[in-house]
């Protein structure tokens, strides 16, 4: 990730971007910040903010045309926010709170302002707070101009006479009575003037104006014809206060560039009013009436419930449904700074790598985000660059690579055509969970497709997820190729497939190889048994890899209607559908966060599961929620206890994936294929409280053995003296593995396993 | 590790190869190409450290965690 890509991801999400009432407001009042500490009761904060941007509150509080409301996503949902109205309950109680501003040193230069409404008073008071020396000509005898218009019960003249006098005290030059002709401004000394003389007003410069004799200025700058001459207010537009106020600021921060001599025109966007990109989702707020203020204005209570109306828009639609975007607390634009700083960091901790390994690389984000930010395509990113800048910790993801290294062992895996011809026309494909959990539904399953698919093999191995998800680019690809290598070989095979992960990772890996679920072959030949039961309704948990796949998706809710299965839709399903938590190797990195986002999923409907993903069914069982594989309710018996079964532990996956093999080998050709290891000699006693130790610490039954038969072979051990018991190390690779155990007849009792992968050097010096 | 885990161990345990009893030494330990010494248990004849599950689960494991976010 470099600077510009860092830059249009943070570009690319919304959340900052400013709600739609302050974008279209012309000086942008913080009306969310407004209403927020309305809604909290704090009037004075509410104040304060309203006072930073309008230097007139009260005229604009009882004048402003509020084009904040023409955007309020309030709107359509009970009416917009009374802005005006709320800005009034505020000024009426801390009004008093204003103070003089700082002003800086003054400055030589000399501004001129004709005209005293409001555009040229706001121009007067950002340049005298600048430190210009400001005369301000108006041709009545009094100031204000067009304010002056309002009735008296909307705007009183001493609300006028107040507001102005508070700016013209701050040290503006005032001549009344004073209409600019160009002789008599030819007379005057200055470097730079704005002209707010209001609408059909003479033309003292002799400005260049339009065919329709408006005067010609530069709608960003406010520039006109002439260099150091600046318009704005009523005399360019309808009148609106707010506008004016606008102009005046906006010409003003011209002035001050012009006469400092830097551009007029550089990092000027947004300044006026704007459409906003922020895009806030109103779909589940319900409608809530305009607390209307009464002729005083709003009592606390009412100001108060009209502020709470104000839907303090943002987006944040992605990390509403992503347990992983919440879990850390704050949102996409943010996360890939972060993100980017840890790739950046030499010598210090880089404190987002967890943050990074946690993302399940799903892809639901960019579903429901307004301009598709996928963090999973970031992460998955970031990941590839930290492997290969060897920076990925080697802990993160090496449980994972190792469980893949072990199905893509040739001990393991499995290359068989059905009639010992070199060649099938397809291939059945289950992938490693499936063997992994259920062995016993893979040949059910080869039959099942053998009876409709001719010339049907079938391979058993991992599709290299595990790499893909890990970053590690290099051995998905070699994975890949291995494959590749062996299903040339096999003259090309349709591929039949049963995990919609091994399907992402072919789809992206080797399009060109045509692929089908098994749902779709039972689906077309009419398999699904018919008439199957379940005694409790069941809603259609999608897996992740599963979002865009309509035929996937659709063949499975074909074959429950075919069983005469009752089932309904979760809220989130099929493309909007989320991840149980094993995508993105998350469980391996952050159990923690996995165990929220499975009670997250678990508890959005009381229905039990039903799923066509092995690990999105074991994870979820595991956590208390009744779920069915798909594969259960074609095979499988006793569905209650089915859908209440936990998942098998590591080990057991290790070792099921071998029985997998074996029945296959025994179903296609016969013959016996007993596969052990000489390790596999030392019987383990294991009780059900070790078991779950050694799954928490990642230690397999196999490894456990390992260590005891080199103790065993060797001697090399520690005894204890008061115990009896034996306590050996074995490092077959990176990590060291510590078991202590006792003989118990012809078996080998484990009281303690744990490993490390720090290396023990020997004597230090 | 404490002295007194130490010593606790010691009396436990003894060498299962040579029967040996254990003495401190200190043993470098090292990780992605950082290593320092620590205090552990040692076969006085056959020098096998002894690395018992609260110095794996403790300390080694907080290092490593340390030394793979560097």
């Amino acid at each position: 990730m470099d600077q510009t890509r860092l830059r249009e991801l943070e570009d690319q999400c919304i959340q900052e971007c400013a709600p739609p009432c302050a974008a279209h407001c012309p000086v942008h009042v913080d009306v969310r910040a407004l209403t927020s500490a309305i809604a909290t009761g704090d009037f004075q904060t509410a104040f304060k903010t309203l006072y930073k941007t309008v230097p007139f509150p009260e005229i604009i509080a009882r004048t402003c045309n509020q084009p904040c409301q023409a955007a309020c996503y309030r709107k359509s949902v009970g009416g917009d926010i009374q802005v005006a109205a709320l800005e009034l309950a505020c000024i009426q109680r801390y009004d008093h709170l204003i103070t003089k501003p700082m002003l800086l040193p003054q400055k030589d230069a000399r501004v001129l302002i004709i005209g005293g409404g409001l555009s040229g008073l706001t121009a007067a008071f950002e340049l005298v707070k600048k430190g210009y020396q400001v005369a301000l000509y108006e041709r009545e005898n009094r100031l204000g101009g067009r304010l002056w218009s309002y009735n008296e019960d909307q705007l009183h003249g001493e609300v006028i006479h107040r507001e102005i006098e508070r700016i013209i005290d701050l040290g503006i030059e005032v001549h009344f009575n004073t209409e600019l002709t160009p002789a008599s401004v030819s007379s005057l000394q200055f470097d730079a003037c704005y002209l707010g003389t209001g609408a059909g007003a003479s033309n003292p410069f002799n400005l260049l104006t339009n065919p329709n004799h408006s005067l010609q200025v530069n709608t960003d700058t406010f520039q006109t014809s002439q260099a150091n001459v600046f318009a704005g207010g009523s005399l360019l537009r309808p009148p609106s206060t707010i506008f004016s106020v606008s102009d005046g600021r906006r010409a003003a921060i011209s002035i001050d560039r012009f006469l400092q001599n830097v551009s007029l025109t550089a990092s000027r966007v947004n300044e006026g009013a704007y459409n906003t990109r922020l895009i806030t989702n109103i779909s589940k707020v319900d409608s809530v009436e305009i607390v209307p203020p009464a002729p005083t204005g709003y009592s606390v209570a009412d100001a108060i419930a009209e502020a709470n109306r104000c839907l303090q828009c943002d987006c944040m639609e992605c990390v509403k449904v992503c347990e992983y975007l919440k879990h850390y607390g704050s949102y996409p634009r943010k996360y890939v700074r972060e993100i980017y700083n840890n790739l950046s960091i030499i010598m210090r901790t880089r404190t987002s790598n967890k943050m990074i390994n946690s993302c399940t690389l799903c892809g639901l984000c960019e579903e429901v985000c307004p301009t598709d930010l996928n963090m999973g395509v970031v992460n998955n990113e970031v990941r590839q660059t930290m492997v290969k800048t060897g920076k990925m910790p080697p802990s993160a993801h090496d449980f994972a690579l190792r469980d893949m290294a072990f199905s893509n062992d040739a001990r393991v895996a499995l290359n068989l055509t059905a009639d010992g011809s070199e060649t099938c026309d397809y291939l059945f494909f289950p992938g490693c969970q499936l063997s992994a959990s259920n062995p016993e539904y893979i040949p059910k399953l080869y039959q099942s497709l053998a009876s409709v698919l001719p010339k049907l093999g079938v391979m058993l191995r991992c599709c290299g997820a595990p790499a893909d998800w890990s970053g590690e680019q290099e051995l998905f690809a070699q994975t890949m190729l291995e494959f590749k290598t062996q299903w040339l070989a096999l003259g090309k095979p349709k591929l039949v497939l049963a995990c919609t992960s091994c399907l992402r990772m072919f789809s992206t890996a080797l399009p060109e190889i045509e692929t089908l679920s098994a749902w779709q072959v039972f689906e077309a030949h009419t398999l699904f048994p018919a008439s199957r039961q379940y005694s409790r309704s069941l809603a259609i948990h999608d897996p992740c890899t599963s979002r865009y796949v309509d035929k996937w998706q659709d063949a499975v809710r074909t074959g429950l209607d075919a069983m005469g299965i009752t089932h309904h839709e979760l809220e989130m399903s099929r493309d909007l559908t989320e991840c149980c938590g094993y995508g993105g190797v998350a469980w391996l990195a952050h159990p923690e966060l996995v165990q929220d986002i499975l009670k997250r999923r678990a508890s959005e409907d009381e229905a039990d599961y039903l799923t066509y993903c092995v690990m999105c069914r074991d994870l979820l069982a595991g956590q208390g929620k009744p779920t069915l594989h798909l594969l259960d309710l074609i095979f499988g018996e006793n569905l209650d206890q089915l859908a209440r079964r936990k998942g098998p532990d590591y080990s057991q996956r290790h070792e099921n994936r071998l029985r997998a093999k074996e029945k296959m080998i025994k179903l296609i050709t016969g013959k016996e294929h007993p596969m052990t290891e000489s390790y596999e000699r030392y019987t383990l006693l294991l009780t059900p409280e070790m078991r779950v130790t050694l799954e928490e610490r990642l230690i397999l039954v196999e490894d456990v053995q390992k260590v005891i038969e080199f103790a065993e072979t060797s001697g090399e051990s520690f005894k204890n003296q008061q115990t009896g018991h034996t306590l050996a190390f074995f490092k077959p690779n990176l990590i060291t593995y510590w078991v202590e155990f006792s003989r118990e007849g012809d078996a080998w009792r484990v009281h303690n396993a744990y490993s490390h992968r720090m290396e023990l050097e020997g004597r230090a010096s | 590790m404490s002295d007194s885990s130490l010593d606790s161990l010691k009396s436990q345990w003894t060498c299962g190869k040579c029967g040996a009893p254990l003495e401190v030494a200190s043993v470098n330990v090292s990780y992605l190409g950082s290593g320092y010494p620590v205090d552990m248990l040692v076969c006085k004849n056959c020098k096998r450290p002894l690395v018992p599950a609260e110095l794996a689960l403790g300390k080694m494991l907080e290092v490593e965690k340390l030394m793979e976010d560097k």
